[in-house]
C-alpha cells in the first residue's frame, strides 16, 4: 500500500507542516512516511505545494509525486489555478476549505469534499499575522477520507507539536474538521 | 525502545551531531544545509548542547575555525553546500594534509551559473582528491547513522583523516522521514571522548603545524595519506560492526549489494535515488530481467576490491552519474571503468539528474532496457550518453 | 543562428503569472488626500504602480499587498484593506 497525498496552499500558510505532521500521525499508526516540501516560490502569498507519501513498508523512492491519491486544497482561491487537479488518479479526492459547492472541472469518478476550515479557525482565535490559521483543520479533514489515521493521532501529534492553549486550539480546530467535512456533488 | 522522531535530513544530522559532543561548531549558512547548523544553534542556545558555537564570515572561515579547534584536541563539526563548499575547498586540503579528524555533513546541490539549489553531486565530487574520507548516504536514517559513525573512523588512530558525509539536496535534507535514534549513553559508549594524540596544539608543549616541505620530504606526507586511507577501509567496516552493536543496523561497508549476487546487470550509483534504483531492479525482476544494484556509500576511499567482486561475469554494468566532468566523463564512470578497464565487462554510463531534474524507477528501467536492447544485438562497447536531456539547439 | 548557450533572461511582464493573486491585504488610493508626490511609485518594489501624465494608478494584477506604499505615503492616502 502507497498512499500520495498533495497538499495546495500559499507560502505562509502552514502547508509543509500539514504535510510533515500528516507523516508524523502516519508513523504513529505504525506506518512509515515521508513529508516532501518543494522549492518554488518561497514567498508569502504565492501558491505552495508539499507532499505526503505513506506506505505500510519502509519507503525508499525519493523520486517526486505525479499521481496523488488526494489533493487538499487550504486555499479556495487557489483552485482558478489550471494545475491545481493535476494527474490526480481517476478515483482521487479532492479536499477543499471552503463553504460553497464547487463546481470543478473533475472527472465523474473523482470525489471532492470541502469543509469550512477558514471558520472554524476563526472561531477558535487561530489567527496569526492577520492569517486564520487552516493547516490542523484541514489534518482533521483529510484523516475523515483518508482513513487509514485515526483523528486521536492528528490530535496527539498535534499536541506535541504546540503544547499548551495553542495545541488543544489546534487539535481541537482538527476535530472539528474532521466531523464537519461534507462530500459535495 | 529507542524513540523513532519523524526528521528532515537536515535535522537527522543536527540529531546525530548533537550526540557526538562536538566541542566547536562554526558555520555559514547556505541553502539547502541551513537547517542543520540553525537546529545545532537552538541546542546550544538551549544549554542542550555544551559546545562553543562560531558564527564566521564564510565558508572557508568555517573551515578554518574549526581546524584550529580541531588541531587543539577538539571534536568539531561545519556543514555546507555547493558554492559554500566550493569556496571552502582551499581550507579543505589543509584539514586532510593536517590530519585533522574533523566531520563535515554537506547537502549536495548544483553549482551555479545558472543558479539552482537542488540535488547534484558535482560539487561533493569536486572534493573528491583533497585527501577527504567521502560518503553519500541514502535516507535520513542513514545519515543519521554516518555522522555518528563518521567521528569513529576519523579519530581512529589509523586514520586520522576528516570525513566528508553527503546527504541530497531536498530528496534528502528537506524531506522528513521516520529516524529511530540513538539514546546519549549508548553513543557515548560507542564515541568516547576524542583522544590526544602527540601532534595536538598544546601551549605546554609547543609545536609548529603547517611548516614548510622541501621536495625531499613532501611526496612522504602525500604517500601517508594514501596508506592511511587504504587503512581507513578496513576502519569503515569494524566501525560499522561496532555501530551495529548498539543499533541493529548496518549497510554493508563501503557498499551496500542489493539483489547482486544472480545479477546480469548492475546498476551503479550513490545517494538518495539508489533507492528509486532498487524500486526499480524489483519490478524488472518480475518482468524476468535479473537487475542488482551496487551502491557507492563510500567514493574515498574508493571500494576497489568491492567494485571488482560484484562486477566480474557480469553481462553489463550500468553507472548513474549525478554530475559530469565536463570533456571527460562522470565521475563515477570513470572510476568504475578505472577498475574494470582490465576485465572485458561492458561499462556503461548514463548522466542523469542534473540539477535536481528527477529521475524515477522508470526512468531506471529505461535505462537497463535501453542496455540489455543494445545487448542482445551484440553491442557490448562501453560508453557514456546523457539521459533524458531535452533538444538543445 | 545566435545560439542560447548562456542563462540569460530579459524584462518581461509576468513572468510567473499574474502575483497580484498572491495578496492577502490591499491598497486603496484616497484621491481627495493623494498629492501626487510619487513617494508610492519609487517605493513599490514591484513596479505595481503606474504613473499617467498627472495621475497615479495601482496595477492590482502584480501588486502583492505589501503595504509598503501605505508606509511611505506622507498624506496617509493609501488606505490596507483585507483583500476579499
Amino acid at each position: 500500500m502507497i498512499y500520495e497525498i498533495r497538499f495546495h496552499g500559499r507560502g505562509g500558510q502552514g502547508v509543509v507542516t500539514a504535510a510533515t505532521l500528516l507523516a508524523e500521525a502516519a508513523v504513529f499508526e505504525g506506518l512509515w512516511s515521508q513529508a516532501i516540501p518543494f522549492f518554488g516560490a518561497e514567498r508569502r502569498g504565492a501558491p505552495v505545494v508539499a507532499f505526503t507519501r505513506i506506505s505500510n513498508k519502509p519507503i525508499r523512492i525519493y523520486s517526486q509525486i505525479y499521481n496523488p491519491d488526494a489533493i487538499v486544497v487550504l486555499d479556495e482561491k487557489l483552485l482558478q489555478l489550471r494545475s491545481i487537479l493535476q494527474g490526480l488518479k481517476s478515483n482521487g479526492i479532492i479536499v477543499v476549505n471552503s463553504s460553497e459547492k464547487l463546481k470543478f472541472p473533475k472527472i465523474p469518478s473523482q470525489r471532492i469534499f470541502t469543509v469550512n476550515a477558514t471558520s472554524i479557525a476563526l472561531k477558535l482565535g487561530l489567527v496569526v499575522a492577520g492569517w486564520p490559521v487552516v493547516n490542523t483543520a484541514m489534518l482533521g479533514a483529510i484523516a475523515r477520507v483518508l482513513n487509514i489515521i485515526s483523528i486521536e493521532s492528528i490530535e496527539e501529534c498535534i499536541r506535541r507539536k504546540w503544547r499548551g492553549e495553542m495545541g488543544e486550539k489546534n487539535s481541537l480546530a482538527a476535530r472539528l474538521a474532521y466531523e464537519n467535512i461534507r462530500e459535495r456533488d | 525502545m529507542e524513540r523513532v522522531a519523524v526528521l528532515s535530513g537536515n535535522h537527522a544530522v543536527a540529531h546525530a551531531v548533537k550526540l557526538c559532543r562536538p566541542h566547536v561548531i562554526a558555520a555559514y549558512p547556505i541553502t539547502p544545509q541551513t537547517q542543520i547548523v540553525e537546529k545545532l544553534a537552538e541546542f546550544v542556545e538551549r544549554g542542550e548542547l555544551k559546545a562553543k558555537y562560531i558564527r564566521v564570515e564564510s565558508e572557508h572561515s568555517a573551515m578554518a575555525a574549526i581546524i584550529g579547534a580541531s588541531a587543539a584536541g577538539a571534536r568539531v563539526f561545519t556543514a555546507t553546500s555547493s558554492q559554500g563548499l566550493l569556496y571552502m575547498h582551499e581550507a579543505i586540503w589543509s584539514a586532510a594534509g593536517a590530519r585533522l579528524p574533523i566531520v563535515m555533513a554537506v547537502v549536495t546541490r548544483a553549482i551555479f551559473p545558472p543558479w539552482n539549489i537542488w540535488t547534484d553531486h558535482s560539487d561533493i565530487l569536486a572534493q573528491r582528491d583533497t585527501g577527504w574520507i567521502i560518503a553519500m548516504a541514502e535516507s535520513n536514517q542513514e545519515v543519521f547513522d554516518m555522522i555518528i559513525q563518521a567521528y569513529r573512523i576519523a579519530e581512529d588512530e589509523r586514520v586520522l583523516l576528516p570525513v566528508m558525509i553527503g546527504l541530497d539536496a531536498f530528496s534528502l535534507s528537506h524531506t522528513a522521514a521516520p529516524v529511530s535514534l540513538l539514546d546519549q549513553d549508548k553513543v557515548d559508549k560507542f564515541l568516547p571522548p576524542r583522544r590526544a594524540f602527540s601532534f595536538l596544539l598544546d601551549i605546554e608543549n609547543p609545536i609548529t603545524m603547517g611548516n614548510v616541505a622541501f621536495p625531499d620530504h613532501y611526496m612522504e606526507f602525500r604517500y601517508l595519506i594514501q596508506k592511511a586511507m587504504e587503512r581507513a577501509k578496513q576502519v569503515i567496516r569494524e566501525v560499522e560492526e561496532e555501530f551495529y552493536e548498539i543499533s541493529s543496523r548496518k549497510y554493508g561497508g563501503l557498499v551496500e549489494e542489493y539483489r547482486c549476487n544472480d545479477a546480469d546487470v548492475i546498476l551503479v550509483l550513490m545517494g538518495a535515488w539508489s533507492g528509486d534504483a532498487k524500486e526499480c531492479a524489483d519490478k524488472l525482476r518480475e518482468e524476468g530481467l535479473r537487475v542488482g544494484v551496487l551502491r557507492i556509500r563510500f567514493i574515498r576511499p574508493l571500494p576497489i576490491e568491492e567494485i571488482k567482486r560484484v562486477s566480474l561475469g557480469r553481462k553489463a554494468v550500468i553507472v548513474v552519474d549525478r554530475d559530469i566532468s565536463f570533456g571527460g566523463t562522470g565521475i563515477l564512470f570513470t572510476e568504475v571503468s578505472s577498475i574494470l578497464q582490465q576485465n572485458s565487462v561492458t561499462v556503461r554510463g548514463f548522466i542523469a539528474g542534473l540539477g535536481g531534474r528527477d529521475v524515477t524507477a522508470k526512468d531506471f528501467a529505461q535505462m537497463v532496457k535501453q542496455v540489455y536492447t543494445d545487448l542482445e544485438v551484440g553491442e557490448r562497447r562501453s560508453r557514456v550518453e546523457w539521459y533524458g536531456v531535452k533538444e538543445v539547439i | 543562428m545566435r545560439e542560447k548557450i548562456v542563462p540569460i533572461s530579459t524584462p518581461a511582464k509576468g513572468a510567473v503569472g499574474k502575483t497580484g493573486f498572491w495578496r492577502t491585504f490591499k491598497p486603496i488610493i484616497d484621491r481627495e488626500k493623494c498629492i501626487k508626490c510619487l513617494l508610492c511609485w519609487l517605493y513599490c518594489p514591484e513596479g505595481a504602480i503606474l504613473r499617467t501624465d498627472d495621475d497615479i494608478t495601482i496595477d492590482y494584477d502584480y501588486c502583492k499587498g505589501c503595504g509598503i506604499c501605505a508606509n511611505e505615503c506622507p498624506r496617509k492616502a493609501i488606505e490596507i484593506v483585507l483583500e476579499r
